[in-house]
């Protein structure tokens, strides 16, 4: 056990017996399949008309903010290359969907039919319609196991989205809240903020909500002040989840580099090692630089890396303008 | 652990127990419910290592426990342990046990339940989980007011089957 708990040399044991029993799964999910089949097969006409309108409504309302957001996106690349930062980063995604089986009741974890077969990674975000629901901490090759943001040893870096306020999200183990315990009694934070992920850490992409501040007290004597968060996301109750990808710059340059070098034989390669390139690197699937769940001693070595990672962003320009827009 | 005079019968069927007591344990369940889950595959390791203790003990209890941390995704041991435990005392007393009237035994099992939970939140404990609330001891009640209705199928099985 504490060979498990500690180091990680039981990963492929684990890794081994979790396809072993992934038929048991199967089978345990069987019922919930055979209601929803039951269901589905067995809805009236007149209701799938209703979720037609209502999903084509929704549609119409998204492709409209769609418009809108893409031309925000441009006006935010030209403004970024305007200041030389790097900073933009495009995304991926995938489909997943919640296999239904209990796992241990005092663990925040759910089970999804995606694996490393589908190219899923270890430390990779997962997101529902609404909010970061948590990252992915074991795969075979058929299934994954994702964490919770709730879960007792999960903490995100986040940031309040009204004014840039950054701290570290810690799950309380229950579904419906995540604390803030690291923020100094005169924090600007009040009940209804938005929380964002701030991207530090590498983690997860920026600029994704989490959760909305709930409650804060502050009590005289206290040093810090007690604050909630409800999160976003439905996590007791969405099926179909978001696996996302994030590709930094420096993967951006790496497949300009191969683009280039196979068709003439042009430079080798780029200088990419700037420290702003250095410091995304850790946003990289690469097993090595993956952070694991951090534990609210580790969340707090995430802050302090922050301020070195800062500064060494609008370094240099990256050729991030058109490569951003191209990795959509 | 095996005599040669009793040939092994029934293989088939204690395997299949087991794997429906794993299925049982995964189980999507309401939320209101799952607090009340019984511990299903420890009470099908006690019956079998009561009814054939030449064959069902701490090895199985082992494998078994191995396998529900995988799927139930725990620190790999935190049911092999105590699974292992039930299995050996259930092993000690299987003599004495097998003799005692059902609500007696029910008792018996309540213990052993109750010792699986224990090292459960030791485990737990360890792994830097914090202590579960009350409703962690919901479960081997529930077990152990089951036990009566496991015990009867699972001994129809037995005969039905002639499991030796």
């Amino acid at each position: 056990m504490a060979v498990d708990h500690r180091q990680h040399h039981l990963q492929f044991v684990r890794s081994a017996l979790a396809v072993l029993t992934s038929p048991l799964q199967r089978i345990a999910q069987l019922p919930v399949t055979a209601v929803d089949w039951v269901a589905e097969t067995f809805a009236t006409r007149n209701r799938l008309q209703d979720d037609n309108a209502t999903l084509r409504e929704a549609n119409l309302v998204l492709k409209a903010r769609l418009q809108k957001l893409e031309a925000l996106e441009a006006e935010n690349l030209q403004l970024r290359n305007l200041l030389d930062s790097s900073i933009k980063v495009g995304e991926r995604v995938l489909i997943g969907e919640l296999i239904s089986v209990d796992l241990d009741p005092y663990t925040q974890q759910v089970t999804i039919n995606k694996g490393s077969t589908s190219g899923v990674y270890e430390g990779q975000p997962v997101l529902d319609a609404e909010a970061v629901m948590g990252q992915v901490v074991h795969t075979t090759p058929f299934t994954s196991r994702v964490l919770l943001v709730t879960d007792t040893s999960h903490a995100i870096p986040v940031q309040v989205q009204r004014n840039g306020l950054r701290t570290i999200a810690v799950g309380t183990g229950r579904t419906n809240q995540l604390e803030l315990p690291y923020l100094p009694i005169n924090a600007d934070i009040r009940q209804g903020d938005v929380l964002v992920t701030s991207g530090l850490g590498g983690t997860f992409p920026p600029g994704y909500p989490v959760a909305s501040v709930s409650t804060v007290s502050r009590r005289a004597g206290e040093a810090f002040p007690h604050v909630l968060a409800t999160p976003q996301a439905h996590l007791d109750r969405v099926r179909e989840v978001l696996l996302v990808w994030t590709v930094s710059p420096l993967q951006v340059l790496q497949a300009q580099d191969q683009a280039r070098s196979s068709e003439p034989a042009g430079p080798v390669t780029q200088p990419p090692a700037t420290p702003a390139v250095a410091a995304q690197a850790d946003a990289q699937p690469t097993p090595a630089a993956k952070p694991k769940p951090t534990a609210p001693g580790r969340a707090a070595s995430v802050v302090g890396s922050a301020p070195a990672q800062k500064p060494a962003a609008p370094k240099k320009p990256q050729p991030a303008g058109p490569a951003g827009g191209g990795a959509r | 652990m095996t005599t040669a005079l009793t040939p092994r019968r029934g293989t088939t069927v204690i395997v299949v127990s087991f794997l429906i007591a794993i299925v049982l344990a995964v189980m999507p369940l309401p939320e209101w419910a799952r607090l009340y889950r019984p511990q299903w595959v420890t009470l099908v390791l006690i019956y079998w290592a009561l009814a054939l203790p030449q064959r069902v003990g701490v090895g199985v209890g082992f494998v078994l426990g191995i396998l529900l941390d995988a799927l139930t995704g725990t620190l790999l041991g935190q049911h092999a342990l105590p699974l292992s435990l039930v299995a050996y005392t259930t092993l000690k007393t299987h003599q004495r046990v097998r003799l005692f009237p059902l609500w007696q035994q029910a008792v018996f099992v309540l213990g052993l339940l109750l010792i699986e939970r224990v090292l459960t939140m030791a485990a737990m404990g360890a792994a830097g989980r914090g202590t579960p609330g009350a409703e962690f001891w919901l479960a081997p009640v529930a077990g152990a007011l089951l036990w009566p209705w496991a015990y009867f199928i699972l001994r129809d099985l037995r005969r039905r089957f002639r499991v030796s």
